[in-house]
């Protein structure tokens, strides 16, 4: 068509569309209804895929340019040195709990409701003055240190979600973060809140077992360990893989929720059992990524390598760590729970998590 | 029941105050002693005074804060639907929207990943909780205008550019200026990136242009989906500017911190300056259909919400801490908008480039001249033309206004800072830095690379400071490349493999859209090189000549 033949056609006025809606013309294009720049890793994309891949780019994705500001020493604003582990294709992962922003709120929002009704009714029926006075103690003492734990791996896994080289994995680890830190201030307010009850219940005694009562040493240590790691991903991997079934589990469902209702406390399981939920995401997130890792086509075995010198490390301190709480199992005045059978379930859950990753589980976890 | 019971008198027990429940969340951090803690992203300032958070929020209260506003969220985008929004809403502005939302998702995660470097850096813990929530807030502001823009795309006339966005963000020539913005947030100095620039010039200041001045011109064009999403944005930035203010707070009392203070504060309002208003500039002043002579113009604007709201009630009482105020700045940028007509030379460029864009630039008419004119005065004389040359090239056939000699247009450079082009002829200027010859829009775009990004500020040593890096003019990555061989390469054609996704006009018809066969056989080339290439003698004649710009012909 000659350009005044096309001018003269497009201004016809038979063709002015006033509807700026779907379907209000067909022309090239008119259909394309989906974002088309990434492969989903079913059928369809989920809403989740679709809200994160590729948001954050590199120089394999679309970043025509590269990145267009480095650090002093040439590193650019995301760089796959900054873990030793390697993958072949670092966008393969997507996160098993498929979060984005609104189903993190409604999530996050839902357990702060259910943690608060719970203390709230229970405080209005005077549930805290009944609950066993040697449980109280256990409670400002031990939880009040525990929170502390929670508090460094939010903050691990905040400093963490820095670092991934792409927007999924970084996603995954930032709510975890996110998880994390609530739960740590929901046992700050929980045994606030409760101590208004309490007689001589000090909030602040908690922290000072954490930094000096022997049996919160070696947790302390472990904690530490994983928030001065300089891998981003062994920050990630410590945390769930090893800390967590060794001494969060063991601590949260392998004393407190087993021995509180002994003790005439429904509150203190409710609480907890928020974390217990926010680990099994977690997991599920880390366990898809290592596997990614671990199975690389390319790098597995180099990955697995790697993973198992950190499970040794992290292991050694984190066994360390959860023998040394053993002294708080025989505080209470009703003793439902032992020590033996909670460690025993925290290893044999951690040999499930290696079996699936793939890694060698060390000596001391396997008997 | 008596009138003074309520169910609130019924239910209520002691609880702790706010303050009490802050201080104790505060107080769940420690020094670690067995293990260092990680090596965080350096910094050149000292901060050794403990910041305080202003907002004294928990997460208990947050989460469900947020849940409830992202509940009005998206029960207004279902109404919007309901109601039929797209039927009325202006195809002019909706195409524009393609342009943004491809940026500014990857400015609002990298907000969230520089709460990690700021995170560690301020003794005490008591601000943490203000940057978690702030990175967490930024997840959503993420994730919730994806939501947006996969939105548009299922409802709007025209989906193409929105269908490829993420892709396109990584490549156009448009979007490396969005890039530029957000990698500024968190690349290089820890403070400098997250807390100057981030916090103090890009929250504080320009969002409110972003969040809140933007949104009112999309529901003038019917779309009431941008004002309800980015207000919702918007609500929680007061947060932000809450910990960005504590943490300058926390620093300003150090004296040896404020040579680098006013290096930043100077940093990042000229960086700010040139992309926001270039980009939001333009959206507001030529994606609108409301040519309401009451309304605001983008300068009355930023009038408003930069020189009043910013500049003088929170830059100026920086000042009796002893901080310099980059007063100049400030004036050359009301100046640049006012004067130098800098939002209509981008809008202007852009409009030039249409074809290796991924949405649709429609011309402005004559009801649009008489709103300008209205507006700023003198511009009919300089834009009216190009602007009926832009309406009379929209057909396929005529020659792409981009290599089109009869319009009169002359490509620009492109600035190595803000990466914006160099618009502003009598601004442009050049210089050398580590032996290579760059070009820059602006005096403060040439101080930011060459004094700014550097390894000592006025003698003394900055090693924290990041540096620019990568291909950052564009024109160079597509030199000696055919323009439609360069947009089948950036991925901007439709799913038919020949039509091209930029259209020069509105026209939702197959007959009125151009293909990639309607603008071959015209090569793209580096402004940058050529001018490298010259000898001194040579570029200082060339760059007269530059600053002589140019005039649009008439258009007949």
């Amino acid at each position: 068509m000659s350009a005044q033949a096309s001018r003269a056609a497009a201004t016809k006025p038979a063709v002015i569309v006033k509807s700026g809606a779907a379907g209000a013309a067909v022309f090239p294009g008119s259909d394309s209804r989906k974002y088309n720049y990434f492969e989903p890793k079913g059928r369809k994309a989920t809403h989740y895929e679709d809200m994160t891949v590729d948001v954050q780019p590199d120089p394999e994705r679309y970043l025509l340019q590269d990145w267009i500001i480095s650090f002093p020493d040439g590193t650019p604003t995301y760089s796959k040195d900054w873990t030793a582990a390697k993958s072949s294709n670092w966008h393969k992962f997507r996160a098993v709990d498929q979060e984005w922003e609104r189903t993190h709120y409604q999530r996050q929002s839902t357990i702060c409701g259910m943690v608060q009704n719970t203390i709230e009714n229970g405080r209005k029926s005077g549930a805290p003055t009944r609950f066993d006075p040697a449980w109280v103690k256990i409670l400002q003492n031990h939880l009040g240190a525990y929170k502390h734990a929670e508090f460094g791996l939010g903050t691990s896994t905040m400093q963490a979600q820095r670092y991934g080289y792409t927007q999924m994995v970084n996603n995954a680890i930032l709510t975890n973060s996110s998880y994390k830190l609530r739960f740590a201030q929901d046992i700050t307010l929980y045994l606030s809140e409760i101590g208004l009850d309490l007689p001589g219940f000090d909030i602040a005694v908690g922290k000072k077992h954490w930094l000096e009562d022997p049996i919160w040493q070696g947790v302390r240590k472990s904690v530490e360990s994983v928030m001065g790691s300089n891998d981003y991903l062994e920050q990630y991997f410590a945390t769930n893989v090893v800390f967590e079934p060794l001494v969060g589990e063991l601590f949260r469902s392998g004393f407190l929720m087993q021995a509180a209702s002994a003790q005439n406390d429904f509150i203190t399981p409710a609480v907890v059992s928020a974390a217990e939920a926010d680990y099994e995401r977690n997991l599920a997130n880390t366990v898809e990524l290592f596997h990614i890792l671990g199975t690389d086509p390319t790098h597995g075995a180099q990955n697995l390598a790697l993973f198992n010198k950190w499970l040794a490390k992290h292991a050694d301190l984190a066994l360390d760590a959860a023998n040394h709480l053993q002294p708080i199992w025989s505080q209470p005045r009703v003793k439902v729970a032992a020590f033996a059978d909670a460690l025993a379930h925290a290893k044999n859950r951690i040999k499930g998590i290696g079996a699936e990753l793939g890694l060698t589980v060390p000596a001391n976890l396997a008997s | 029941m008596t009138a003074s019971l309520t169910l609130n008198k019924i239910t209520a027990q002691k609880g702790i105050s706010i303050a009490e429940a802050a201080n104790r969340v505060a107080d769940l951090g420690w020094t670690p002693s067995y293990v260092q803690e990680a090596m965080t992203f350096p910094t050149d300032y000292k901060i050794s005074k403990t910041p305080r958070d202003p907002m004294k929020q928990v997460l208990r209260s947050y989460f469900p804060m947020q849940e409830e506003k992202d509940n009005r969220v998206y029960g207004a985008l279902d109404a919007a639907l309901r109601g039929d929004m797209f039927r009325n809403v202006e195809p002019r502005w909706v195409e524009w929207m393609k342009l943004f939302l491809a940026i500014i998702p990857f400015p609002e995660i990298s907000a969230a990943r520089s709460m990690a470097m700021v995170g560690r850096l301020a003794p005490g813990e008591e601000l943490r909780t203000g940057f978690t929530m702030q990175m967490v807030d930024e997840f959503r502001h993420s994730t919730i205008q994806m939501n947006l823009k996969k939105w548009y795309m299922e409802n709007y006339i025209d989906p193409a550019g929105f269908d490829i966005t993420e892709a396109a963000f990584g490549k156009c020539y448009a979007t490396t200026i969005g890039r530029q913005f957000a990698e500024g947030f968190l690349t290089g100095d820890a403070i400098t990136a997250a807390n100057v620039y981030l916090t103090v010039v890009a929250e504080t200041a320009f969002t409110n242009t972003l969040f809140v001045a933007m949104p009112s011109e999309a529901a003038r064009n019917g779309d009431y989906a941008l004002p309800t999403v980015f207000l919702s944005v918007q609500s929680d930035e007061s947060r932000h500017i809450g910990n960005g203010h504590s943490m300058l707070m926390a620093m300003i009392n150090d004296p040896s911190n404020h040579q680098l203070l006013e290096r930043d504060l100077k940093y990042a309002f000229w960086q700010n300056h040139a992309i926001v208003d270039a980009a939001i500039g333009t959206f507001i002043e030529y994606g609108t259909t409301n040519r309401d002579k009451n309304k605001e113009s983008y300068a009355e604007l930023w009038h408003r919400w930069i020189y009043e709201d910013y500049y003088r009630t929170y830059m100026l009482p920086l000042e009796k801490y002893g901080i310099k105020i980059h007063h100049d700045d400030v004036a050359a940028a009301w100046d640049r908008i006012v004067k130098k007509n800098y939002v209509h030379k981008t809008a202007q460029f852009f409009t030039v480039g249409w074809s290796v864009n991924f949405w649709r630039i429609e011309a402005q008419t004559e009801r649009d001249f008489e709103w300008f004119e209205h507006k700023y005065p003198g511009w009919y004389a300089e834009f009216g033309d190009f602007w009926k040359w832009h309406a009379k090239l929209s057909v396929p056939g005529e020659t792409n206004i981009l290599f089109n000699s009869e319009v009169g247009y002359s490509y620009p450079h492109r600035c190595w800072s803000c990466m914006v082009p160099c618009l502003i002829r009598e601004d442009f200027v050049c210089d050398e830095v580590d032996g290579k010859i760059y070009t820059y829009c602006s005096e403060g775009c040439r101080w930011t690379h060459k004094v700014a990004f550097a390894a000592e500020y006025e003698g003394r040593a900055t090693p924290a400071m990041g540096r620019f890096s990568g291909r950052r003019e564009w024109e160079d990555c597509y030199h000696g490349w055919d323009v439609a061989d360069a947009i089948k390469d950036l991925g901007f054609v439709r799913p038919d493999g020949k039509t091209m996704i930029a259209q020069p006009h509105l026209r939702f018809d197959a007959k009125d859209m151009w293909t990639l066969d309607d603008v071959r056989g015209h090569t793209l080339g580096s402004p940058l090189r050529g001018f490298r290439a010259l000898s001194p003698a040579e570029r200082e004649v060339a760059t007269a000549e530059y600053r002589r710009g140019f005039k649009i012909n008439p258009c007949n």
